[in-house]
């Protein structure tokens, strides 16, 4: 194999900033993108929308703004890089590109802050990540309480602190796998006369925080008839890193996915996160555009990606479960999901197909919750004024169930329908519970919440210091 | 920048978060939609979320001598938000609340923050409708609106802003707060306030809240497309509708220019080889009528030589529709700088206008489509551009005053919907005269004396600064 860490020499928007100027000069100004921006639509300021970190870049580009001005580095880090601007773009700005364009030339300028290098780092190293993980849960028993049991009130003065911070003691987090899901599962499951072989890309949340409904989404593909491997050597997608400007780290992560997937011999790559998808359909062809040993290989996974409901809907034929669910759902369209990998018809066509369910519109299904990975710890405010939007929109219809596409979206809807929500009994579940629980009844996964409790609030809110003070957030 | 004291009245006025200063926030408050003119940094930036402190801060503004730029949501087309003399940039958009539906009297009672499409969307429970729909319906303001005097592609048969303004409250330039108008249909007491404030850009008073006419949605629409081989032909067919005194809610032109580029943008499968297309709805509250006004159209579109695509279900209106929305950003998309016009002729000299048009981009070789609202004589002339390129720039300035001036000679007007701000401000002498323009100065005076409100637009600041003819 080759070396990983070998460089060769590419150009990217993400290597060169002044390659981003063509795509800048696409921006008509029309201000379309205030109409879908959550950011905007919280802050009402030029500074939040994609017009506004244009027009900025813009100057910074005509040298009458510095990269590395700390209010620049401040409006760059205030979006989600949700796309939602992109799908209103009469001109098809690519905005996603410009904004990533832009935190790589701050980190160029500035280097990664401390803490965000430390945390890379481990998702690199995937025995040390893993280890930190498992640590992780085992802790959380002494230091979390589960959310059932909700009597306690936090005191006064740490809901204060922890509120301030962004982060109080209603906060609903799901709770870390004390057993990962690439430990739980073995590296091949096989069937009978399979009409596919396919690699599941577990991605790092369905690996640590819903390791259950990676089982379920594994199971689901067994039950059509769908052969399921799980190579060893894959790590995360490397898209949390790229949303910090650290390109170098999501093309080490990315070779390394590669060399995983080209060794695993399957037909198809089945995600169950925009995100990860959307790397390997769109992110690592392109930062592999001009590596002649990695370009092509990426370039072959990206037509063979699929979202687990695609696959499943169109690309093998998929089996109506026989069971019946009685609930009123609603789907949230995960941004990623819809707005990268295009994927919106087909959850619906999957979810109205289960006996029993009876499936509820919510207006602005695909308006963003507000979770943007790291976004709801930096911008915690905006975070939940954003996702308030969202849970008025879900108590508008009837449903008793909020299903989505994305595992962080699940968590940003679970944490916020206890703030918000009115009507939705079962919590937040994925996709495919109701077509599980078709088949085998099994306990929410709202219950595995927990709440944190006041000495990881502390620790949190000072661990949370030193991601600000890093300052390029 | 303001100094540190006038900073810090700002914020005990409005709140230290409602005041926005740095060089990131005034770098996003220097523009708004318009191509090609100048941009300037405003000193602060000033959200106001209260008619009371709208008036704190001009009542500042006035006592230090310091611009203001009323400021919507920055989607117009004519620079009129540009803080030109600095000062201070005031953002309504916090001003967001819908205060009153009535839907006995059909009126609605707005902040000037309200978004049309926001408060659209609250009155469709009530089977009611606001119908100005510039085409930035889902991001411009009321305010904004308002003060520009949007129109959009209803405005044959429903109008345009004007037509469903029936009061305000205004902050004057002194600090002072004037209701006039409301809820009567009838009003004739005082002068007729609400007109002159209707399409002031800003210049003559802060518009911090709106009472507004709604009317019922119709029920039943029948939408088709015409594609047409020579443009007279197209153009008898709008003045052939008219005259049979079918007046349909939209009646759009798109040139072969514009057909072409969205058949190559959008793919939505139109006839390239069209000279023009028009697309045409007409709408009713009885579906016999609506019916028969169709009729009456596909007859008048055969007659004259058009060959028809109607619509039959809401998917193939949308899909109609898009090629419609598709017009501007395909046209954009060709080249980094826009220059959208408005010219708008009487609605018998559409075909001239548009004869004319092809023949300026002919002559300073410029790449430019024409679509828009035909049936209103409201075209828009949309040049495509490279700001990069300095002769290719001064040939499209030279278009664009070609542009006005035969809008002019055709007894039309400068700007039919995106009003005169900067960029046509030196040609407004030419359509209203030198009394006019002293009619203008006379008011300014008269309401703002100092020049404080958006200066530097709508009305030139010399005497005569206009083109001569
Ligand atoms: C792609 C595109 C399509 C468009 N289509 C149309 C169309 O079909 N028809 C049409 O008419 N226009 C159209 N426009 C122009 C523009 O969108 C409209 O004029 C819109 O109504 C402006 O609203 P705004 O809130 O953005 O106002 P702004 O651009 O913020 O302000 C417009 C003017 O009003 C003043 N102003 C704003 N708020 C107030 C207030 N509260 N009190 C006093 N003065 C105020 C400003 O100083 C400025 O002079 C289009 C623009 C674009 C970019
Ligand atoms: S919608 Fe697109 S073209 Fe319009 S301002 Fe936003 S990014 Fe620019
Ligand atoms: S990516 Fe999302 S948050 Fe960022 S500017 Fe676009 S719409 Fe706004």
């Amino acid at each position: 194999m080759f070396p990983v860490e070998k460089s060769i020499p590419v150009r990217t928007v993400y290597d060169d900033l002044t390659a981003i100027q063509s795509e800048l000069d696409k921006c008509m100004h029309c201000g379309f993108c205030m109409a879908v921006c959550p950011v905007y639509k919280t802050t009402k300021t030029e500074s939040g929308v994609a017009r506004g970190k244009i027009g900025v870049a813009e100057a910074v580009m005509a040298g009458n703004l510095q990269i590395d001005d700390q209010d620049v580095v401040d409006m760059l880090f205030n979006c989600l890089v949700c796309k939602s601007c992109m799908q209103n773009c009469p001109t098809k700005v690519d905005f996603g590109r410009i904004i990533l364009a832009l935190r790589c030339a701050v980190v160029r300028e500035k280097g990664l802050p401390w803490v965000k290098k430390a945390i890379f780092s481990t998702l690199e190293h995937q025995g040390v990540f893993d280890l930190g993980m498992k640590t992780g849960a085992r802790l959380s028993g002494l230091l979390f309480r589960q959310a059932g049991q909700q009597a306690i009130a936090p005191r006064a003065s740490l809901a204060l602190l922890g509120k301030s911070a962004g982060f109080d003691q209603n906060r609903r987090l799901p709770a870390l796998a004390k057993k990962p899901l690439r430990d739980r599962l073995p590296d091949v499951l096989p069937v009978e006369n399979p009409v596919a072989r396919v690699a599941f890309f577990t991605g790092c949340s369905f690996n640590y925080l819903y390791p259950e409904v990676g089982e379920d989404l594994v199971s689901v593909l067994q039950e059509n008839n769908i052969a399921v491997v799980i190579p060893r050597d894959q790590g995360c997608c490397g898209v949390p890193v790229l949303v910090h400007g650290d390109i170098e780290s999501i093309r080490r992560l990315g070779r390394k996915n590669i060399d995983a997937m080209d060794n695993s011999g399957v037909d198809y790559i089945v995600t169950g996160c925009g995100s990860c998808g959307g790397a390997w359909q769109h992110d690592y062809p392109e930062i592999f555009r001009q590596d002649p040993v990695y370009g092509p290989r990426a370039e072959f996974w990206r037509s063979r990606t699929y979202d687990i409901s695609t696959l499943l809907t169109d690309v093998t034929g998929y089996r109506i479960p026989r069971g019946q669910v009685n609930a009123v759902l609603t789907y949230h369209d995960p941004c990623h999901l819809k707005k990268v990998m295009k994927v919106s018809r087909e959850p619906r066509q999957i979810l109205k197909n289960i006996p029993g369910v009876i499936f509820k519109e919510m207006a602005r299904a695909d308006a963003c919750c507000g979770s943007g990975g790291s976004y709801v710890l930096t911008h915690f405010k905006t975070s939940v004024a954003i996702a308030e939007r969202k849970i008025n929109d879900v108590n508008h219809t009837d449903a008793d169930t909020i299903t989505t596409g994305c595992p962080a979206c699940m968590m940003q809807l679970s944490d916020n329908v206890h703030r918000f929500g009115r009507r939705q009994k079962s919590g937040i579940i994925f996709l495919f519970l109701p077509n599980r629980t078709a088949k085998r009844k099994r306990r929410g996964y709202s219950n595995r919440l927990i709440l944190p409790n006041a000495k990881v609030a502390a620790t949190f809110t000072s661990l949370q210091r030193h991601w600000k003070e890093a300052k390029a957030f | 920048m303001l100094d540190e004291i006038i900073i810090n009245q700002l914020q005990a006025i409005v709140g230290k978060d409602n005041v926005l200063i740095g060089s990131v926030n005034l770098t996003t408050y220097s523009y708004d939609a318009t191509a090609d003119v100048p941009h300037a940094m405003p000193e602060v930036i000033v959200m106001p979320t209260s008619t009371a402190q709208v008036r704190k801060v001009v009542q500042l503004a006035a006592w230090k001598s310091i611009a203001i730029y009323p400021r919507g949501a920055g989607t117009n087309l004519s620079g009129g938000t540009i803080p030109l003399d600095h000062g201070i940039v005031l953002s309504l958009q916090k001003m967001d609340q819908i205060l009153e539906i009535d839907a006995e009297n059909l009126t609605a009672t707005v902040q000037p923050g309200v978004v049309i499409q926001d408060l659209n969307n609250a009155i469709a429970p009530f089977g009611l409708m606001y119908p100005p729909d510039p085409g930035t319906v889902t991001t411009a303001t009321m305010g904004g609106s308002v003060a520009e005097n949007s129109g959009g592609l209803r405005g044959l048969k429903y109008g345009v802003t004007k037509h469903y303004v029936m009061g305000m409250e205004v902050v004057l330039a002194n600090g002072n707060s004037v209701r006039f108008g409301g809820k009567t249909v009838k009003n004739v007491t005082a002068y007729d306030f609400s007109s002159l404030f209707v399409g002031s850009e800003g210049t003559l008073g802060i518009i911090v809240e709106i009472t507004c006419k709604l009317l019922p949605e119709p029920k039943f629409h029948k939408a088709m497309l015409a594609a047409f081989n020579i443009m007279e032909d197209a153009g008898k067919t709008v003045s052939d509708i008219i005259k049979a005194q079918v007046i349909p809610a939209t009646l759009e032109i798109m040139d072969n220019m514009t057909i072409r580029t969205v058949e190559d943008f959008a793919h939505v499968g139109l006839p390239t080889d069209a000279a023009a297309l028009l697309l045409i709805e007409v709408d009713g509250m009885a579906e016999l009528v609506v019916a028969q006004e169709a009729d009456a159209v596909i007859r008048i579109v055969e007659e004259n030589h058009g060959s028809l695509h109607i619509a039959n279900s809401d998917e193939e209106r949308d899909n109609l529709w898009s090629a419609r929305r598709a017009a501007l950003p395909a046209l954009a998309s060709l080249n980094n700088t826009v220059v959208l016009e408005d010219a708008t002729v009487p609605r018998s000299r559409v075909t001239d206008m548009l004869l004319a048009l092809a023949e300026i981009g002919r002559k300073y070789r410029l790449v430019l489509g024409t679509f828009g609202h035909a049936g209103d004589g409201n075209l828009h002339p949309t040049i495509l551009a490279d700001k990069y390129n300095a002769d290719e720039m001064s040939r499209v300035h030279q278009a664009v005053e070609e542009i006005f001036a035969t809008a002019l000679k055709l007894g039309g007007t400068l700007s039919g919907e995106h009003g005169i701000g900067i960029a046509k401000m030196r040609f407004l002498g030419n359509e209203i005269g030198d009394s006019g323009l002293e009619l203008m100065q006379a008011i300014k005076n008269a309401l703002d004396p100092t020049h404080m409100l958006n200066p530097g637009k709508l009305i030139p600041r010399e005497e005569k600064t206009h083109v001569s003819r």
